[in-house]
């Protein structure tokens, strides 16, 4: 009854890369493959051949060559979705990979649904739920940090922690429902002050692990900076100098409104979030004054502040700037970046270290972005302040927003378990809270059955994953 | 000579009075065959009805225009509400009856319901037709035809009564068992267990030194079952009294273990855990120095005494004996002593949610035939089969209840999806929602629906309406009235709660933990004023009612959302949508469970045991959801 047809979808990223890789997958992924595949030994069949190996060939529509490839060959149960499995890596030229993938399909394959190849591999045993999941955050990590965080959530171990929490709150809710139901009779009852002590313990290793989310949230998404400063100080050079000093894969994320631009590079394993602020600076004019106060409300939102100066102008405006940038600042990382160091000279920033007492959380660095000068001083700076510090009491890291509602649910619940038991509310009051908490707990590790849960994890599949 | 009948009930007991009286009032032309009319709704085991969860399925029953709340109240010797101390869902009603009155009230309503015909004489056969059933065969002789069959047998199927060496067949002490049902039935393919239960000894009320037990006296108050304000016990009111065991009653019973049923392997069924017999509590609990006893009267006058949490099967020398050492029981002269009993039950998962069998057509079991133990779970299985085997018998559709409904909903759906090992008995916590199971609001749950379907009367759905009006109606006051602290700290500090220093909404002192709406009524005389519409015969009831969720409504609120969250679940089909055996993804264990039980949801998949959510999951994945 599990839908067993051959589906096919171009694995890789779309676009042009080196090489891109088409999947098959399904009952007749070899045969169809032997349809379209030519190998060098024309009487060799694929169908013939071992599992797990590789094959030089070429993709022919008739007697045309499309391009030459390397097939790579894996068997049911052994393979990524438990099927029989077959990728072509051919050239990265879309050309190419329409071509191959159109001749797939009318050699009896159908395009796959999003999430169809995780979906199978589920079907077929191969994974658990959070383990499809976490799929999904693999493919779509973006750093080191991030893939580590996902292959090892991949393997079971972000559900193996909230499972052991589940089931000390399972043992917990039994006594308190049995002392519910069997209150009428002399049945004695678990210690309140140790039901006390487990739901404190409970609550700050939740506590930690709902705030691990944010160190995960840099993990995957990058540490978020901004970097701000009047227009023409040099910001958007500073930023092409970064990534080119960098030559990071840079992908343009464009923001919610067009004054902020976002970058995500790569530096050394860690992914950075550049934030591209619109210029701040005093002004009547009402849009303009708009797309400033986005720009503020950026600055919340950061890690590590950029406050880019001109060191071409007089000390006096430049003191106004910083000013005015560090009343907007809470905990963040400030970086002073003098900018076009090489105009103001040596004199310059003399007079800017003499202009400014540093605070605890603040740096100020001399660069020339337009010359690519000194930018390892201030790449250094940012790598030191990524605070990727792990919360205490848990060596792990929620990363996934659906993890992260759901507990920050439970822990809401577990608190109200807490306050409860120091007011000594009834214990159907505190049963309730329990079983919300393991309600939310459950949903994370799939022992409890949410058909949203499903069709979240399974639509949020690019095709072919 | 003999009409043809919509629906026959076999079997006199809670449930067969129930199904009988229910069938009966929708309309069904109906029959209710018992073994002896002398002995209809009778208690064999404690002279009870109520108790934590069960109290609740009464007042389900009540509100669904069912009978045994109105029968408990009219033979309440002693009311009760357990819990009073914990959070509403937690209060459970729960009366001693006089049980001869008990019976006497059934009987009464029996012969005066429209449509109900009675007879005395047993059943020994079903008439079966090309699987679907047609009547039934008596001991006399007699064939009786009908649309439906609802057995309701009770312990009498192959019932087999122990007391120490002593083998008695027999349905309860003193009556006959029921026979050949069990067999033709197994022959039809159904799956039958043995259970155990039992029941502790009888004691004369006149040899017994109360003075050295310790007296608890019931309830005053508005508290019953029904829903009519009217129905109300005449009787003269009598406590219970409680009492210990000690380390020389232990060691007495002990000697006797050699001759225990339970322990020599005559017994080899399962007996429910929650209810043990006395032997049994001194070995799980071999460390405790004393189990608590409850002495509870049998009715108004008598002076036979039942004996609870002395449930025992040993030699009836050994229970007299252990008996004479407990606390003013030294003198104690006994009417009968306890025994065990084992019977026939029917692997519950053969029903479908209406209690019709899955085998047989038309064929319907309620009650301790599927396994459960106690009055109220029976009579809750009586008056949903006969409701069911009304509307079967008119072609009219089903009606069951849902788990976050009504307890009465988490009790079927629990025998039909997970069978039982041991006698079921309900319990609070098997209930996902039980804040929105409340006792005080049962009506408002049920009623309704029972007035569609034509059980419940015009009566019932009116004070229904006047309630719910007059509740709503006192929640707009307090949430809109403000208090000025000069009127109401006195109050409050009598109450050691922190004195207002401006004026607040009457809703937010009544929120208070420390404060009931009760106390507030005096001082502010424009709520009392405003109390005044409320009929007397009602008042305590209404303002309560309000009063819950007022304080409350943040849990109620939330599980509300929760149990939206579940109906999704309970709401994705799943009847002939799969052949499991051909999933090879889910356990073998599930793929046989889900064939067999043939779940109509994948919410009721999902509680069977042996399904795991991952089984679910690929149940969910594959119809695409």
């Amino acid at each position: 009854m599990i839908d067993q047809s051959t589906i096919c979808a171009i694995a890789t990223s779309p676009g042009v890369g080196a090489i891109a890789t088409i999947r098959l997958s399904g009952e007749n992924a070899i045969e169809i493959a032997d349809r379209v595949f030519q190998s060098p030994a024309k009487d060799k069949r694929l169908a013939e051949q071992k599992a797990n190996t590789l094959h030089v060939g070429t993709i022919r529509e008739e007697a045309e060559i499309i391009d030459e490839v390397v097939v790579a060959l894996f068997r049911a149960p052994h393979s990524f979705t438990g099927e029989d499995v077959v990728e072509i890596t051919c050239h990265g030229a879309v050309y190419i990979q329409q071509r191959i993938l159109e001749l797939l399909l009318k050699s009896g394959a159908r395009m796959a649904r999003p999430g169809e190849f995780t979906q199978r591999a589920f079907l077929n045993g191969k994974m658990d739920l959070s383990q499809a999941e976490a799929v999904a955050d693999l493919i779509a990590s973006t750093n080191a940090a991030n893939h580590k965080m996902a292959l090892k959530q991949m393997r079971g171990g972000f559900s193996s922690e909230i499972k052991k929490l589940r089931d000390q709150l399972l043992h917990f809710i039994a006594m308190v429902e049995l002392e519910l139901d069997f209150s009428e009779e002399d049945v004695e009852f678990a210690d309140r002050k140790q039901l006390v002590e487990l739901t404190e313990k409970i609550e700050r290793l939740l506590n930690s692990l709902a705030s691990s989310f944010k160190l995960g949230n840099v993990l995957k998404n990058g540490v978020p900076v901004a970097i701000v400063g009047e227009t023409n100080v040099g910001k958007s050079t500073l930023l092409n100098a970064i990534l080119n000093e960098e030559k990071a894969i840079v992908s343009d994320i464009h923001g919610t409104t067009r004054d902020v631009i976002e970058d995500v590079v790569n530096i050394n394993g860690t992914a950075f979030r550049f934030f591209d602020t619109a210029g701040i600076r005093e002004t009547v004019d009402q849009i303009e004054t708009l797309g400033i106060e986005r720009s503020y409300s950026k600055l919340e939102q950061a890690d590590i502040v950029l406050l880019v100066t001109d060191l071409s102008n007089p000390i006096d405006l430049i003191r106004q700037r910083v000013e005015m940038i560090r009343k907007r600042i809470s905990d963040q990382k400030l970086i002073i970046v003098g900018n076009k160091a090489d105009i103001g000279g040596n004199e310059k920033i003399k007079e800017m270290l003499a202009a400014f007492i540093l605070g605890e959380n603040e740096d100020m660095v001399f660069i020339s972005a337009k010359k690519q000068q000194n930018l390892e001083s201030l790449i250094d700076l940012l790598k030191e302040n990524a605070n990727l510090q792990q919360p205490e009491g848990t060596d792990i890291i929620v990363s996934n927003l659906r993890h992260y509602e759901a507990l920050n649910n439970a822990h809401q619940a577990v608190i109200r378990v807490i306050d409860g038991l120091q007011n000594g509310i009834s214990g159907d009051f505190l049963a309730q809270d329990i079983r919300e908490c393991l309600h939310f707990l459950g949903e994370i590790t799939g022992e409890i059955s949410n058909d949203e849960v499903l069709g979240h994890i399974f639509k949020n599949f690019c095709i072919g994953k | 000579m003999l009409p043809f009948y919509d629906v026959i009930v076999v079997g006199g007991g809670h449930a067969g009075c129930e199904a009988a009286t229910a069938a009966a009032n929708l309309g069904s032309k109906t029959l209710l065959i018992t073994m002896d009319m002398g002995k209809y709704a009778q208690m064999s085991c404690n002279p009870a009805i109520g108790g934590i969860a069960k109290g609740q399925i009464v007042r389900e029953i009540d509100a669904l225009g069912g009978q045994t709340g109105i029968v408990a109240d009219m033979s309440s010797i002693q009311f009760r509400m357990l819990n009073r101390s914990k959070g509403p869902a937690m209060w459970s009603p729960r009366v001693q009856s006089d049980r001869f009155r008990f019976s006497e009230y059934w009987r009464n309503i029996l012969e005066n319901t429209d449509n109900l015909d009675l007879w005395q004489d047993a059943v020994i056969h079903l008439v079966i037709e090309d699987g679907v059933v047609k009547g039934v065969q008596t001991k006399i002789g007699v064939e009786f035809q009908s649309k439906t069959v609802i057995l309701t047998n009770g312990t009498f199927l192959n019932g087999l009564m122990h007391i120490g060496q002593a083998k008695m067949e027999g349905g309860r002490i003193g009556e006959s068992a029921a026979y050949f049902i069990s067999d033709q039935l197994r022959e039809a393919g159904f799956k039958t267990g043995r259970l155990k239960t039992g029941t502790p000894v009888r004691i004369d009320g006149r040899s017994i030194d109360f003075s050295k037990l310790t007296e608890q006296e019931g309830d005053e108050g508005h508290y019953k079952f029904s829903y009519f304000p009217e129905v109300r016990s005449k009787l003269k009111k009598r406590s219970c009294w409680i009492t210990y065991t000690s380390p020389d009653v232990h060691k007495a019973l002990e000697e006797g273990f050699e001759d225990s049923p339970m322990y020599d392997g005559t017994i080899q069924s399962t007996g429910p855990r929650y209810c043990p017999s006395i032997e049994s509590k001194l070995v799980t609990f071999a460390a405790k120095q004393q189990h608590q006893l409850f002495l509870e009267p049998e009715g108004e006058t008598t002076h036979e005494f039942y004996l609870n949490g002395f449930s025992s099967s040993l030699p009836w020398q050994v229970q007299y004996k252990a008996l004479r050492l407990i606390e003013g029981f030294e003198n104690a002269k006994i009417y009968r002593p306890g025994y065990a009993i084992e019977y026939d039950y029917f692997d519950p998962t053969q029903l479908y949610h209406t209690l019709e069998t899955k085998y047989i057509k038309n064929l319907y079991f309620g009650g301790q035939i599927n396994g459960t133990t106690g009055y109220e779970e029976a009579a809750a299985q009586g008056i949903m089969s006969g409701i069911n085997a009304h509307l079967k018998a008119h072609n009219k559709p089903e009606f069951t209840l849902g788990r976050n409904e009504a307890y009465i909903g988490v009790l079927i759906d629990d025998l039909v999806t997970k069978g039982v090992d041991e006698p079921y008995r309900m319990f609070t916590s098997r209930a996902e929602y039980r804040i929105l199971l409340r006792q005080d609001d049962a009506d408002v749950r049920l009623t309704p629906k029972a007035f569609q379907l034509g059980l419940a009367s015009k009566e019932r759905l009116d004070l229904l309406t006047e309630k719910i009006k007059l509740r709503d109606e006192i929640i707009e006051f307090v949430s809109n009235f403000s208090i000025k602290p000069q009127f109401i700290n006195e109050v409050l500090e009598a109450k050691n709660t922190s004195p207002l220093k401006q004026g607040v909404k009457l809703k937010d002192i009544i929120s208070r933990p420390q404060i009931s709406i009760f106390d507030v009524i005096e001082p502010v005389t424009p709520f009392k004023k405003m109390l005044q519409v409320i009929p007397e015969n009602r008042y305590e009831e209404i303002v309560e009612s309000a009063e819950i969720l007022i304080k409350y409504s943040g849990y109620i609120e939330r599980e509300k959302l929760m149990a939206e969250k579940f109906k999704r679940l309970e709401n994705i089909n799943i009847e002939d949508k799969f052949d499991y055996e051909s999933i090879h993804t889910i356990s073998t264990e599930a793929r046989q469970k889900l064939t067999r039980i043939k779940p109509q949801t994948i919410g009721q998949a999902s509680r069977i045991s042996g399904v795991n959510p991952s089984d679910i999951n690929v149940l969910l994945v594959m119809l695409g959801r």
